[in-house]
């Protein structure tokens, strides 16, 4: 009788102390004053910092949304560079509060790894790249071909599935990363260059003759990349996923950074006053533990979807990726976001 | 009377040597063409220069220093060099090597790392050139003028001339007087070094440093009384005892009271040589006291001792650096507290620090080993005690044996400083280089990073290495 009150004692005691530790994700953000957001060592329009130290980038610029949406300030935040063996671990240690770094969403990862990715914000796929006098106008016909790969990627696996799929056969040459990747290519040593497509553009956009290399049409995986909280904190994936949502409704609206201050102000969409927190249209943004102008806050900092694909990787920068998969659903596209009510 | 006429009477004059024994021809014909292999060797050698120089050349020739990006770089080139002609593209480096040297440090504050590059020679020349005035005063005064360029460049504020020239001007004056005394600059240059590069309240290395006067004057204080060993865990006891509870009350009181810093550097925001420099220096500085307790660890009698020593020797020994830094990284995360914030630069250099500190033991070790019996021998004949004897007679003698070894060690620790790349830390060798590959501008280009970080630690790797030729000619003793 003893035993066991003096252990439910300690058990309560533990749970207690358990939950004190338990500080939830938004409220170490908000103790903090800064949102930390684990991004890519270097992603050319993805996530890279300039010659000043700012960080740029397609990925970033959603962590600067979040940030918005939290404090209002798009600054408040700080971008830990991870590598493609620490992000995960960095990720889970609590190093970073979410990670905005091209992950591909996989099941694994979702499971094994105790991660929640909340969104797609970007859907690439891998594609191939090769020289034009090469006369291949499909990767079906790369029969025998030597393919430049990085190792250690899923594209690895990737390729080798779609080679045995057709029946073909090819040699690969491993490559650390891109760089070394695009150098072997262009010297010759291998007759295709294959990561994801948008890698791809970003390479050939940058080769001193962009005209001699296509991409082929094959797209031979899916790719969906996304930002990544841990598990086990619902309302902090909500904040990111609503967020992210809430630049994706906003383009569908049309309401962008330049116009968003009058647009909440003239609108009589029902739905974009509540996404915007215009006064009477209820507090659905207070109900993720955010101010209630929160998500007109992000779209302030950083725009909307379509203006921040267009600034960081669209066309008219030089990396030039056409919207494509990543279109809005009224145009074709796979973007989509739920109704805000 | 004889006939003489056959007899000369003057010397011929020197007949020059034949064209094949004299000058060029000879150099060349015995040291290029001395027989038919040699001579195919030299033929293949030459051919290969060849190949080298003109793949290479022109591409050095036809480098660009000035342009935005590297399609500009490749118009230039083309516009200079005709079509098809390649070039070097520097401009890169010139709008990015600020990163390379000091990573994201905010350029304000450049001038803070660069006083402490500065004072740090400073600091070693009192130990790299022991008592030797005319080094110091040499070096010194190379300190002072290396200041005077760099802080006019970096646009440093008032009083950083004035403590970074003063402090050399005053060192220089100690050293004219009594050079030992500039060991005392070397035993707080590491709180110096700290303030100056993370910034922060003055007051938190002072006070930190506190902890080691704590640890000697318990040591002076007890040694007469309870023989070194007591007196000296006694100090070291203490001294835990000031930096776990006094330290930061006291800190917090002082800065309260006299609030004195320069503006805080997040650990985040190193990167480049200043990132590899810290960490190389750092823990090649701890790592060499370290390696010698352990060796001599080691060696020792005592079954306790020795078995930790080669425990540690040769579990860290046996783990490649990269897993030692993944740990560093990642594992430390999941063993502390959630939100503790445990400076990642710092978990790095402790586990560089410790892994040099294994090799280095291994190294003293074969130094310790090749010194004859009778040297351990004539020390305790002496009637010296353990620690004397190693300080006075053994271990001068036996890391003189092992100088090339341990410089070897210590530009393997600096090269290998490159490997924190990996835990997502900005080296100049690929942390660095991505960040600038990543910039649309830059994208695809290649070799130009490399050959500028490659050069860097071309140039700090020979200074060391001729410093170790150096201290060897100075140290030797024997007359082979």
């Amino acid at each position: 009788m003893k035993k066991s009150v003096f252990f439910g004692v300690v058990a309560a005691t533990t749970m207690v102390a358990g939950a004190a530790a338990a500080q939830s994700t938004l409220e170490a953000v908000k103790a903090r004053g800064e949102v930390i957001c684990g991004s890519n060592t270097g992603l050319t329009g993805f996530g890279a910092p300039d010659a000043n130290g700012n960080w740029a980038g397609f990925d970033v610029d959603l962590c600067r949304a979040v940030a918005a949406a939290i404090f209002g300030d798009a600054t408040k935040v700080k971008f830990v560079p991870t590598t493609g063996e620490t992000r995960f671990t960095a990720l889970q240690s609590g190093e970073v509060d979410l990670l905005v770094r091209n992950s591909t969403w996989t099941a694994s990862r979702d499971s094994e790894l105790a991660l929640d990715f909340v969104a797609v914000n970007y859907y690439d796929g891998q594609g191939f790249m090769v020289k034009k006098d090469l006369g291949v106008s499909s990767a079906k016909e790369l029969d025998g071909a030597t393919v430049c790969i990085q190792t250690g990627t899923t594209t690895e696996l990737n390729l080798a599935d779609f080679f045995k799929q057709n029946n073909i056969s090819y040699q690969p040459v491993t490559v650390a990363d891109d760089s070394e990747a695009q150098r072997q290519y262009l010297a010759g040593a291998c007759d295709a260059y294959t990561t994801d497509a948008s890698g791809l553009a970003a390479s050939r956009a940058t080769m001193p003759d962009a005209d001699n290399h296509i991409i082929l049409p094959e797209i031979i995986s899916k790719e969906p990349l996304g930002p990544v909280v841990r598990h086990g904190d619902s309302n902090w994936g909500d904040i990111v996923r609503w967020t992210y949502y809430a630049l994706l409704i906003a383009e569908e609206k049309g309401i962008t950074k330049a116009n968003v201050g009058e647009f909440a102000s003239s609108t009589t969409d029902e739905e974009a006053k509540r996404l915007l927190g215009v006064e009477g249209a209820g507090d659905l943004p207070a109900k993720f533990g955010l101010p209630n102008d929160a998500f007109k806050n992000a779209i302030a900092a950083v725009g909307n979807y379509g203006e921040i694909f267009a600034a960081n990787i669209g066309e008219g920068t030089t990396i030039n990726l056409a919207r494509g998969l990543n279109a809005l659903w009224t145009q074709g596209g796979l973007q989509y976001a739920p109704p805000f009510r | 009377m004889a006939d003489t006429s056959f007899v000369r009477d003057q010397m011929l004059p020197p007949q020059a040597p034949p064209v094949s024994e004299a000058g060029v021809v000879k150099w060349l014909r015995e040291n290029l063409f001395s027989g038919w292999f040699n001579t195919f060797l030299t033929l293949l050698g030459v051919l290969v220069i060849y190949w080298l120089l003109a793949a290479s050349l022109p591409w050095w020739l036809n480098s660009v220093w000035t342009a935005e990006s590297l399609s500009q770089c490749r118009d230039i080139v083309a516009a200079t060099a005709g079509e098809g002609a390649t070039g070097a593209c520097w401009a890169m480096i010139r709008e990015r090597w600020h990163q390379f040297i000091f990573g994201f440090y905010p350029p304000d504050a450049y001038w803070r790392p660069v006083t402490a590059f500065g004072l740090l020679f400073a600091a070693m020349a009192p130990v790299l050139f022991a008592g030797n005035r005319r080094s110091l005063t040499a070096i010194l005064g190379a300190v002072g003028l290396f200041l005077l360029v760099t802080l006019g460049l970096t646009g440093a504020p008032v009083a950083a001339w004035v403590l970074g020239l003063g402090l050399v001007a005053g060192l220089a004056a100690v050293a004219q007087v009594q050079p030992a005394k500039l060991l005392w600059f070397t035993a707080v240059f590491p709180a110096l070094c700290f303030w100056l590069l993370w910034g922060g309240s003055v007051w938190t290395p002072v006070v930190a440093m506190l902890g080691f006067v704590v640890m000697g004057g318990v040591y002076l204080a007890l040694v007469g009384r309870s023989g070194p060993t007591t007196a000296a865990l006694a100090g070291v006891f203490l001294a835990l005892l000031w930096w776990l509870f006094v330290d930061v009350p006291v800190t917090r009181t002082v800065d309260g009271v006299l609030p004195l810093g320069l503006a805080p550097v997040a650990s985040d925001q190193f990167g480049g040589f200043l990132l590899a420099i810290t960490i190389g220096v750092t823990a090649i500085t701890f790592s060499l006291p370290i390696g010698i307790l352990l060796a001599l660890g080691r060696q020792s009698d005592m079954l306790i001792v020795k078995t930790l020593c080669v425990g540690f020797i040769e579990f860290i020994r046996g783990v490649p650096l990269i897993t030692l830094l993944f740990t560093a990284s990642l594992l430390l995360q999941y063993f502390l507290p959630p939100n503790t914030n445990f400076d990642i630069i710092l978990r790095v250099i402790i586990l560089v620090t410790l892994f040099a500190a294994a090799y280095l033991a291994e190294v003293i070790r074969g130094g310790l080993a090749a010194l004859p019996r009778g040297q351990y021998e004539a020390a305790d004949a002496l009637g010296l005690d353990y620690w004397r004897a190693q300080r006075l007679i053994i271990l001068p003698q036996a890391l003189k044996i092992s100088i090339p070894a341990i410089v070897s060690t210590f530009i393997g620790l600096f090269k290998d400083t490159t490997l924190v790349a990996f835990v997502g830390l900005m080296d100049p060798l690929k942390g660095v280089t991505q960040i600038v590959r990543a910039d649309i501008n830059w994208k695809g280009i290649y070799w130009e990073p490399y050959i500028f970080v490659g050069a860097i630690f071309f140039v700090i790797c020979f200074g060391m290495s001729r410093y170790s030729m150096y201290l060897e000619r100075k140290l030797k003793t024997d007359h082979r």
